[in-house]
């Protein structure tokens, strides 16, 4: 399977999720440069962490012009995974791939330290490999991670299990716990918590490494089954 | 050319931490008739004259400078504006 | 603000102009005689900042030579951006520490973060990958609004910056003292790791080869930064918060991105960064150090504002600038580079034979100056020294002992106090994690950093208690370098190299010299005897507040190697059933010591003794412990002794302790006797340990209690529950923070 990390200028995790994809996960990855036109070649896309265009005017508000991200838009419709973390949930946002705004930490802080979370929803190409309920232990670092919607939007991802990571100890003031959201469709993720920082057991746990798992075990059942 | 200048304050009913804490602060410091703060965004543009700058300009808001989930905003255009 | 071309060269002799620049008439003469002429006002601008403290070391230079440099392993030692150290497999680490009081006195948060973006330009334009930063911090007490202000910024600023550019902010040290009240101190520290086949310097070699300025452009913000630096802090300096630089980190990021891609470039001959004194520092001593001249037409300098003088475009600081020397016909390829991360960068000169630093503006020539009188010829003062009063009086004190009522209540005490508790309120703050390599967080002894792709690991902390230098500049120099060494040890690691933030007081007072020059050596003997060689550092001196100098303040960064990944050694208890050892000898030792500070409000009489033998002894012997398997945990003993640490090694697994004491038990548990650590072992460890460590004394066990016991002969004297003590020493800073004045 090969792993598309598309690169913005400030993007700043964009070689921890090529390690992840590439060292722990053993799969093929790429750096890809935002300028970079077409993404058909790859299998799946993911939006790394960091402070695209320093995050000036809103986090992730400029990068979701970016001409990629109209294409990132059109590979999402051809049903690839999309996974943004932090950033690259604040880019899905602000591009209208998932629905909602991120709104500055309650405590005005920037916040580092691994968070407690639970799975909510273990049925998504993202979270299969989880147990349902599970409580998993991944770490946070995000100034802008207060995840806000109006009433009818969470009613509605609520409705259609769309919520898939609850913090257990709300960090940052996010509405109904919310750490994680997917589309309707199922094929892209948002999340604020870094699961690429939790794949090795030498930096402080391995929990991040099956959300990864997951995405390779559900390519590798619909490529076999349709080939 | 104009001048335009946009004010970004987030919606009614969003929670505003910083406006709360820019109120807090100044209730600490003996301002007790501060009953609310709201902390928002303040951009000036120049733009070249053209007839439709108005239509280009709410375009601007609603596409990038201001995020219809969480903001609202309000703009005033200045004309015959030498730079 | 100053305009450059009413005032002829005449009349900055005449009306002493250049005493406002930070000139003094001997060195104005000096300049004289250099040029053979009047220099005019640009010029004269150009040797004020060139021959400042902060660019030419003049008063600290005598004083820095010193510093043993030198090692097997050392690649590059002090003169470049940063150090180099070897550590072996073709890979080398580069490091430097850098100050930046001054700005963050009168813009905390702006200051910090240029200080942070300034000290990773020092180590990217090495061609280095910055892996790591640490900040060694300094403020009055958190009792007063403006300090809580100072504080806050100062950590937000750090976060802001270091965040932004992804590289993790994994140690440092956060102390407070009334001293540095009007005067905080700022010095960060960044670490990177390069291929030695990589690594660049700041030359401007070959004859004809292209001047390229890339990245911000230039403002007028910071202008005179670094004489800024080399003054007193008054009242007046609120009024000159223009001369503050504004960061931005993403102009940084790019910056760091492209200046990495350009060290591949064959075209490239040399690279610096423009910080102190802006391009003039960074063009000249380029020049310099390659034997060379440079022009440069100052009309094609990217500039951010209108009418621009050359003054002032010499003597800016704007931020996130570098200098690039490249092949000519090359330059092409280069620019591309920066292009492509949307940055400027653009031919301003060229590098000529005739070693005079020449600068042309709107067709004239602005500025000619013999390019070596700029670095080399500066002048070098050797300052009068006195042992100051104080010093003779507290060595002629009695010793101190201080009187405690209640061994658990002094515990609480100490636990609180804002220099020993948690620092958690800072370092959450901080992206500790980002470049996924941060193998041991903040709040340990040394953070440690894997190298990727190998066994290998760094460890790195910042030290300096300044209140034993303070009693005895010369002792507490050999504690700070001892301690450094102390924490990487802990944490599994051979201490390799330090770099040193020296920041005192107004060297022209003889005391404060006094001071420097006793710190000096001090640290000195200790780096030879440590073998761990100064490779780079910064000076900042006239740290003072309306007369009153801070507590000198030497800062050690120190680097340690770890060969192996098993070597990993953690500062907090492990298991139950562990065997507590305590290595070295606990003697009545209090001046300086935070129980001073809490009983009596201030720091008198003699510095806690080192021998710096048994110090290396002990060292080593602790190293072969650990790197043989034998050690569960390894912790230091530092500020409030021995009881503080014990219970620091308890915050991290709900365990408990049970000890029993010998002795004096106020001393036992609180005196800050030097060379000490306090370690667990396994039982079936024991033997093998007791052999090899000779100075070790077994006082108890790890227990699952979650109770903190130490007993005397006869009784029970502290019986704490951790969980308690753990939430004082974790809930002090913030409730500091919270309670309005």
């Amino acid at each position: 399977m090969k792993f598309a990390v598309v690169v913005f200028p400030g993007s700043n995790c964009d070689r921890d999720m090529y390690f992840a994809a590439k060292d722990a996960l053993g799969e093929e990855a790429e750096l890809v440069w935002y300028q970079t036109a077409n993404l058909s070649d790859y299998d799946a896309i993911l939006l790394p962490g960091g402070f695209s265009y320093g995050d000036y005017l809103r986090t992730g508000a400029i990068a979701s012009t970016s001409h990629i991200v109209k294409e990132i838009k059109q590979q999402a419709e051809l049903g690839k995974p999309v996974l943004g973390v932090c950033n690259g949930f604040q880019i899905l946002l602000e591009a209208g791939l998932l629905p909602g705004a991120m709104l500055r930490n309650k405590n005005l802080k920037f916040i580092c330290h691994f968070e407690g979370l639970k799975v909510e929803n273990k049925n998504t190409m993202f979270t299969s490999a989880y147990k349902d309920g599970e409580i998993i232990s991944l770490p946070i670092a995000h100034g802008e991670g207060n995840y806000y919607c109006d009433e009818a939007t969470l009613q509605k991802l609520k409705e259609n299990n769309q919520i898939v990571f609850t913090y257990t100890n709300n960090p940052n003031g996010s509405i109904s716990d919310i750490a994680g959201i997917v589309n309707q469709q199922g094929n892209v993720l948002g999340m604020m918590p870094h699961p690429e920082r939790a794949v090795e057991q030498i930096l402080g746990g391995t929990d991040g490494l099956k959300l990864f798992k997951s995405i390779v075990n559900n390519w590798r059942e619909a490529h076999v089954t349709s080939a | 050319m104009k001048k335009v200048k946009i004010y970004i304050t987030l919606k009614q009913g969003v929670l505003d931490p910083q406006g709360r804490a820019v109120q807090e602060s100044l209730n600490t410091l003996g301002y007790s008739e501060v009953q609310q703060a709201r902390v928002g965004k303040y951009m000036e543009l120049l733009v070249d004259d053209n007839e439709e700058v108005e239509v280009k300009i709410e375009e601007m808001c609603s596409k990038l400078l201001a995020n219809p989930v969480i903001e609202d905003y309000k703009y005033t255009i200045e004309e015959g504006v030498v730079q | 603000m100053l305009q450059a071309p009413e005032i002829t060269p005449e009349v900055i002799e005449k009306d002493r102009l250049y005493r406002d620049m930070g000139l003094t008439d001997e060195e104005f003469d000096l300049v004289k005689s250099i040029m053979n002429r009047r220099p005019n006002f640009t010029e004269t601008g150009i040797f004020s900042v060139m021959w400042s403290e902060h660019c030419s070391y003049k008063t600290s230079k005598p004083l820095l030579r010193k510093f043993p440099t030198k090692g097997s392993h050392v690649i590059q030692g002090p003169g470049e951006g940063a150090g180099i150290i070897d550590i072996g497999d073709g890979q080398a680490v580069v490091f430097k520490v850098e100050s930046h009081n001054h700005p963050s006195a009168v813009e905390p948060y702006q200051g910090a973060a240029t200080g942070v973006g300034g000290i990773i330009r020092d180590v990217f334009s090495m061609g280095a990958r910055p892996i790591a930063l640490l900040n060694s911090l300094r403020f009055g007490n958190l009792t007063t609004g403006r300090v809580k202000y100072l504080f806050e910024e100062v950590v937000n600023g750090i976060a802001g910056y270091g965040n932004c550019v992804g590289i993790p902010t994994v140690g440092g040290e956060v102390q407070f003292d009334n001293c540095y009240e009007g005067n905080p101190l700022v010095n960060a520290m960044c670490v990177g790791i390069i291929d030695q086949k990589d690594i660049q310097k700041g030359i401007a070699a070959g004859i004809g080869n292209t001047v390229i300025y890339a990245g911000a452009r230039t403002g007028r913000d910071g202008i005179h930064g670094a004489t800024f630096a080399s003054e007193d802090l008054s009242e007046e300096s609120e009024s000159k918060r223009p001369s503050v630089q504004v960061g931005d980190p993403f102009m940084e990021k790019l910056l760091i991105e492209a200046c990495l891609e350009v060290i591949h470039h064959e075209a490239l001959v040399g690279m610096q960064d423009m910080g102190a004194a802006g391009l003039t520092s960074s063009a000249s001593e380029m020049a310099s150090k390659a034997g060379t001249g440079m022009e440069m037409d100052l009309d094609l300098v990217p500039q951010r504002e209108l009418d621009m003088t050359p003054y002032e475009l010499m003597l800016s600081e704007s931020q996130e600038r570098m200098l690039l020397v490249v092949k000519q016909g090359q330059e092409q390829g280069i620019i591309d580079v920066f292009t492509k991360y949307g940055l400027e960068a653009v031919a301003v000169g060229r590098v000529t034979d005739d070693n005079r630093f020449r600068l042309i503006h709107k067709g004239k020539v602005a500025a000619d100056i013999p390019v070596d009188s700029l670095a080399e010829d500066a002048p070098v003062y050797h300052k009068p020294s006195k042992v100051p009063d104080y010093y003779k009086k507290f060595q002629q004190m009695d010793d101190y002992y201080p009187t405690v009522n209640s061994y658990s209540e002094a515990l609480k005490a100490l636990l609180q106090q804002p220099t020993i508790a948690s620092k958690e309120w800072v370092y959450d703050q901080y992206d500790s994690m980002v470049q996924t390599n941060t193998v041991v967080t903040p709040g340990s002894d040394a953070a440690i950093i894997r190298v990727r792709g190998t066994d290998k690991a760094l460890a790195m902390t910042t030290d300096c208690n300044s209140r034993y230098i303070y009693l005895d500049p010369e002792i507490g120099g050999k504690i700070a370098v001892a301690e450094a060494a102390r924490n990487i040890v802990c944490s599994g690691g051979r201490p390799m190299a330090l770099t040193d933030g020296l920041n005192f007081g107004n060297p022209d007072k003889p005391e404060i010299f006094w001071q420097m020059e006793k710190s000096v050596d001090g640290m000195s003997e200790a780096s030879l005897k440590l073998n761990t060689p100064v490779i780079s550092g910064n000076v900042s001196l006239y740290n003072e507040t309306n007369g009153q100098s801070i507590f000198p303040t030497p800062v050690v960064g120190m680097v340690g190697l770890l060969e192996s990944l098993e070597h990993i050694t953690p500062s907090f208890f492990q298991t139950a059933g562990d065997a507590i050892y305590l290595i070295g000898e606990t003697k009545p030792e209090f001046g300086g010591s935070e129980l001073q500070n809490i009983l009596e409000n201030s720091y008198f009489g003699k510095a806690p003794s080192i021998d710096l033998d048994v110090e290396a002894k002990r060292q080593s012997q602790l190293l072969e412990a650990i790197q043989s398997g034998l050690i569960s945990s390894a912790h230091d003993l530092a500020e409030g002794g021995f009881a503080v640490a014990l219970a620091e090694s308890l915050f991290d697994n709900n365990l408990g302790c049970e000890v029993k004491l010998a002795g004096d038990l106020t001393v036992q548990l609180f005196s800050e006797s030097q060379s000490r650590f306090l370690v667990s072992v396994k039982q079936e460890k024991r033997d093998q340990f007791e052999s090899l460590v000779e100075d070790a004394n077994h006082l108890g066990y790890v227990t699952d209690s979650g109770t903190l016991r130490v007993n005397s002969s006869e009784e029970t004297i502290i019986e704490e529950s951790v969980e308690s003590l753990k939430a004082l020493w974790k809930g002090a800073i913030p409730c500091l923070l919270k309670s309005r004045d």
